[in-house]
């Protein structure tokens, strides 16, 4: 084996990675927006929330941002990667240049450097579009369910899989312009309502939550949300489904989703 | 009188306080933007028969001037298209100012998350809403002299406006604004109502790999599409630059007198 041989499969270098992060705490008193920069060594398969991990340790243990599972599933470290959202405990920092900027999610209130409160944005959300099974009587709870096909239940696991990270919201530029706009993860939501035989609300009743310049017509299909999911949800597919539904609801004359009786002259 | 007020307020509340104008906006949007766009698809080939010669070109004038229907010419007849391709494109722009930025604010915000987020599908939208403003201007000049001077339309004719009347900066920038326009339009009309996408329920997953697909496949669709029609549109716009210029010295002249006198 020659020389040059061994060289190459000697271990390469680690990369130094310059982490360029967004540092403001809207709660410290005189604070003001910086980069600040940290520079540490890449390890094998490190994650950005290693990264950030590391930084907080070795660095600075000021550095806020959120974490709970670690495993793309809890949603909370979403963050701006150089410029993209997504989640930090899914990037893997081989994907990216050695120069990295972080970002906390635009939108949401801040709560300091790359900490954001998406759930109280969420939680808005879903009482605005009444994110629940609505049901016509009083559920018995020792009555069996009735049986749902494995396809219909699929369907709706699929689109339940949201886990309200907030990527969407932070890719969509329609939103960034016009905040009162329900997004993608607020679609997504009922669209996955609207196909569940359990949840007695019809199109109409649909029609009143996003039938409007704040609902489903305000999507200027931007695309944003469906290229940033980091769970790969459908997303293009439902809103282009809620509007032909929706499209079919605003087509029939406003009397006939009327109930009121007509006043006697 | 308490009592009506009182079924009044009854009736509010029972009635759904809901509007139905947004979705017949969105739908009028999208229909007025699909017309002009099947519109400007066909116009850009008709026009290009000058590329072929002058007497196709003349063909296909007479043609819209009714002469092989009725043995006579009406420009009348370019007129009313003119128009009613004027009010459409009005509708489209009047219900299409909707999406712009409607402050500076929300234009700078758009501006800064396109900076920063480098997303193809954003800067196609705001190509398109640039292009759109454009043509506010752009298309009703042409709409206008298309109205008003119908018969002026031919292969001398044509080629002396532009040449001649310096239009051709005019029909150069609407050329590109237009297919941008059109074209963008079309996909993102594809995407915003799920066309081949069916209605039933089936696996998500599945759904969502082939609208993913679908998508890749308008893509490739939409950009070969601007650029062919920006060729062919191109192509045509020197040939009449080029008749134009060699017939600058009798601008103003029919080629179709011409054609009569040789048949004489």
């Amino acid at each position: 084996m020659s020389n040059s041989q061994i060289a190459s499969k000697a271990p390469k270098q680690a990369r130094q990675l310059h982490f360029h992060i967004l540092r403001f705490d809207p709660h410290l008193k005189g604070d003001k927006p910086r980069i600040e920069t940290f520079i540490i060594e890449e390890s094998p398969g490190m994650t950005l929330f290693i990264a950030l991990n590391d930084i907080r340790r070795n660095h600075d243990a000021s550095l806020k941002f959120d974490f709970v599972c670690r495993a793309g599933i809890c949603g909370s470290c979403a963050m701006v990667i150089n410029g993209k959202p997504g989640l930090a405990c899914h990037t893997l920092t081989a994907t990216l240049d050695t120069d990295i900027s972080l970002a906390p999610l635009p939108v949401f209130e801040l709560i300091g450097d790359l900490s954001v409160y998406t759930g109280n944005w969420m939680r808005g959300l879903n009482e605005r579009l009444e994110a629940w099974i609505h049901q016509q009587e009083e559920h018995d709870f020792n009555r069996l369910e009735e049986p749902m096909e494995p396809d219909l239940a699929d369907e709706i696991y699929e689109l339940d899989r949201c886990i309200e990270c907030g990527c969407c919201i932070a890719g969509c530029g329609t939103i960034q312009m016009r905040e009162e706009f329900v997004g993608a993860v607020g679609l997504n939501k009922i669209a996955r309502y609207q196909i569940d035989p359990r949840d007695k609300r019809s199109d109409a009743d649909y029609y009143e939550l996003i039938g409007d310049e704040d609902g489903v017509f305000s999507c200027m299909t931007l695309l944003g949300c469906e290229d940033v999911c980091p769970k790969n949800l459908p997303l293009q597919s439902r809103i282009a489904y809620l509007r032909r539904k929706m499209l079919q609801i605003g087509l029939t004359s406003v009397q006939d989703n009327c109930l009121c009786v007509s006043t006697p002259t | 009188m308490r009592h009506d007020r009182i079924q009044k307020s009854i009736n509010a509340y029972l009635c759904r306080n809901v509007s139905h104008i947004y979705a017949r906006l969105d739908i009028i949007q999208s229909i007025s933007g699909l017309i002009l766009a099947a519109f400007i698809i066909i116009h850009l080939l008709l026009e290009a028969s000058i590329i072929i010669s002058k007497d196709a070109m003349l063909m296909v004038s007479k043609f819209f001037e009714g002469y092989y229907f009725f043995g006579e010419k009406y420009p009348g007849i370019i007129s009313f298209l003119a128009a009613a391709i004027f009010f459409i494109l009005i509708i489209h722009a009047l219900i299409a100012l909707r999406k712009f930025p409607s402050n500076y604010r929300q234009y700078h915000i758009l501006k800064q998350h396109m900076k920063q987020f480098h997303h193809s599908d954003t800067h196609l939208w705001f190509y398109q809403a640039v292009t759109g403003f454009m043509m506010f201007f752009l298309a009703s000049v042409h709409l206008y002299i298309m109205m008003t001077q119908p018969a002026n339309i031919g292969p001398y004719a044509s080629a002396d406006r532009i040449y001649t009347d310096w239009l051709w900066p005019l029909y150069l920038l609407l050329l590109i604004s237009v297919v941008i326009h059109a074209g963008i339009g079309l996909y993102r009309l594809a995407l915003k109502w799920g066309i081949f996408e069916r209605n039933v329920h089936g696996n998500q997953k599945y759904v969502a790999k082939k609208s993913k697909i679908n998508r890749q496949i308008f893509k490739k669709i939409m950009l070969i599409g601007i650029s062919l029609y920006v060729i062919i549109g191109f192509t045509s716009l020197v040939s009449y630059l080029k008749v134009g210029y060699e017939h600058r010295d009798k601008a103003g002249e029919r080629y179709e007198s011409i054609e009569k006198e040789v048949q004489l």
